[in-house]
């Protein structure tokens, strides 16, 4: 077997290829004891397999962001019977700086000048014999999106992997210097105006005029407001249904697994413990957050693959830097409001390391899809019943006031605990490009899926145990659940809350979807989390004396408490701390706490 | 016309006579082939002046002014 090793720019289209050779025959697994993980795959050609490695993006082997890193040193370790070296046809000169500085290192390679489709639409023409000749190593023109010169490219690797084509043995040792860098980039426009032609454009490209517009001092916020609410509309509209119709599917399996239970004979206890406790909520856990995840995640990926994403850091980057962060937290803060857990991941596109806890240590303040579908309960019970048109507005304003937060929170700590200055903040606006609509919904969908039933399985099957062993077991008269609700009263009030919510929201620690539930489970004694409607639930609140006080308190709260326990493991893995994970929980509970007390002390001055 | 990279006007050319940045950033221009001789072209400004969009070699760069204004250019003297 023959080990590859894909290496290249971002955005040249480097997974695609990755996917056009392999197909669906891929995993993501470690290598070399790292924690970064590698997408690997396998493809056979002429009777032969070929393991293929997908490496990070990277624009450099110099530069040190950690992907680059486990790039150059996956490269260096020389492990690779052959490395691609992916490079953009349509600016060949600086995917050639990347790519002169990996035949350095490995000289048993080829080069992959990719997307050659765009590259004729733009007229734009590339010798390849030519750049042969220059580079030394066999070139190989594709278009992945079409699959287009894959062959080729399966045949000069084969020629590699087979000694065929006679490679420098001994890989140059090069400095990391200023020198050397800039030898590269000579070199490569060199060989750029040897091998590329390039006629100029008679209209302006597409990337030229939508910019025009995406990045208008006007119009440009217009459209990133209207992209937020089109995707919103579409997650939470769309979700109703699937989610109403995994709930009935769960519902109906549950009441099988009770039949089934009762005809084994199984302990009454046990089977309360197992069916109403673990199965009931991990079961809710999954109806509520898949439909929302397997929604936001597709159409994020969409605007991503388009190209959008870097526009919005664009037109946002100062006021983040005014809070001493990084532009490119927006779009972690977007990703936050799917899954908070999915965001703090998603700030290693963020270089600075100061920037980057930043980032992760305020993503928990913009609500994620778990949280939503309560705020907008919780908002049409006090404020905007009957009125979707009311209760959207007020649920922007929610998010205003969580995207402030956030602003506020980074200022903080770029004032206390993250103290610094503002790093340099360098950016590629990559064209745009027709998103790849179809592997975009198979991919995200599969891996949200996996997500939501892992941590289905993890997190929510235990705490459904917990809770049902709270309202369960009991102390005199009242169960343990009535009991703690009553010790929580005294704190709880302060902030202008009970205590059957405050432990609704402690109890609901693991997934704050199950907040409510867990509150209506408190309320009314009952011992399993039914599917009540949302009219049923508004009914027992009411019942139980709710007010529009105790609304506002408690959708703060949601907004700004301590992130949910998937989120907390996630920023121990990103950060390896318990100190930051310990400041990522306090901060958002600190902002929370403060805005609740004072909220309701205004309310008593009012009443 | 001798100036630095942040006070280039939306269209305008330039040509980069001194880097003037060390360290992290340093390294990162060199990536994108952004050295001394260099043509560089100001695309867009941000709405709230910063960062700006440039034209570097094909490709579309964002840079924050406070970081251009260490990267001194020689403006309109593009080929």
């Amino acid at each position: 077997m023959c080990l590859i090793a894909l290496a290249g720019n971002p955005n040249v289209g480097k997974s695609t290829l990755f996917n056009a050779l392999t197909g669906l025959d891929q995993h993501t697994g470690n290598w070399c004891g790292k924690t970064v993980e590698l997408a690997q795959g396998r493809y056979q050609y002429k009777g032969k397999e070929y393991q293929i490695v997908d490496l990070p993006g990277a624009y450099s082997l110099v530069s040190r962001s950690p992907e680059e890193k486990v790039a150059e040193e996956f490269l260096r370790e020389g492990g690779a019977d052959c490395t691609v070296v992916v490079c953009d046809a349509t600016c060949l000169e600086r995917s050639l700086i990347l790519a002169l500085q990996v035949l350095a290192l490995q000289p048993r390679a080829v080069v992959c000048v990719n997307l050659m489709d765009e590259a004729r639409r733009a007229n734009i023409t590339v010798d390849v014999c030519r750049l042969e000749r220059e580079l030394g190593v066999p070139v190989a023109a594709t278009s992945a999106d079409y699959g287009e010169g894959l062959e080729t490219l399966e045949e000069k690797v084969r020629e590699i992997c087979d000694g065929f084509v006679p490679a420098a043995e001994s890989a140059e040792i090069w400095e990391a210097s200023d020198e050397a860098a800039r030898r590269f980039v000579l070199r490569a426009q060199e060989i750029a105006e040897k091998c590329v032609t390039m006629e100029k454009p008679s209209a302006p490209t597409l990337t030229e005029r939508l910019d025009a517009v995406f990045l208008h001092r006007f119009w440009g916020y217009v459209v990133l407001l209207l992209l937020l609410l089109v995707v919103f509309w579409l997650t939470i509209e769309g979700a109703n249904y699937p989610s109403q119709g995994l709930q009935w599917c769960f519902d109906r399996l549950g009441e099988l697994l009770h039949k089934g239970a009762a005809y084994l004979h199984v302990p009454q206890k046990l089977r309360g413990a197992l069916l109403d406790g673990v199965y009931a909520t991990a079961a809710r856990v999954v109806a509520v957050m898949l439909p929302p995840m397997a929604i936001f995640f597709p159409l994020f990926t969409l605007l991503e693959d388009f190209g959008y994403l870097p526009r919005a850091a664009f037109l946002l980057d100062e006021r983040f830097r005014r809070s001493g962060a990084c532009g490119k937290q927006c779009l972690t803060l977007c990703m936050g409001l799917g899954c908070n857990a999915a965001g703090v991941t998603g700030c290693r596109i963020i270089d600075s390391p100061r920037e980057r806890l930043i980032a992760v240590l305020t993503n928990a303040f913009v609500p994620c899809n778990g949280r939503f579908p309560a705020l907008i309960f919780l908002l049409s019970l006090s404020f905007s019943a009957g009125s979707s048109l009311l209760g959207a507005g007020l649920l922007t304003l929610c998010l205003l006031l969580s995207v402030f937060m956030t602003l506020a929170a980074s200022k903080l700590l770029s004032k206390t605990a993250l103290k610094g200055e503002p790093s340099s903040f360098v950016m590629e606006l990559p064209p745009y490009r027709r998103p790849r609509v179809g592997q975009v919904l198979v991919r995200s969908l599969r891996d949200r899926t996996v997500f939501v039933l892992g941590r289905a399985v993890a997190v929510a099957a235990p705490a459904g145990l917990v809770i049902w062993l709270l309202a369960n077991l009991s102390v005199g008269e009242t169960t343990l659940l009535q009991w703690l609700a009553s010790a929580f009263n005294a704190p709880a009030q302060v902030i202008g809350l009970n205590g059957a919510i405050l432990l609704a929201f402690l109890l609901g620690s693991p997934a704050n979807e199950l907040v409510l539930p867990i509150l209506i489970i408190i309320l009314t004694a009952g011992t399993s989390l039914g599917g009540e409607t949302s009219a049923q639930m508004a009914e027992l609140l009411m019942e139980h004396g709710w007010t529009w006080q105790l609304t506002v308190c408690t959708i703060v709260f949601f907004l700004f408490h301590w992130p949910c326990t998937t989120t907390l493991l996630t920023i121990h893995k990103e950060t390896h701390s318990a100190k930051w994970t310990a400041l990522a929980a306090l901060l958002p509970t600190a902002f929370g706490v403060a805005i609740c007390a004072l909220l309701s002390m205004l309310f008593r001055m009012i009443t | 016309m001798e100036t630095t990279m942040n006070r280039l006007r939306e269209g305008q050319c330039a040509r980069v006579t001194s880097l003037g940045l060390t360290g992290e950033l340093r390294r990162r221009l060199l990536d994108f082939g952004l050295i001394e001789g260099t043509e560089v072209r100001c695309l867009r400004i941000s709405p709230a002046g910063s960062p700006m969009l440039y034209r570097v070699r094909g490709t579309l760069l964002a840079l924050r002014t406070a970081d251009s204004g260490r990267i001194r250019v020689e403006a309109d003297k593009c080929v």
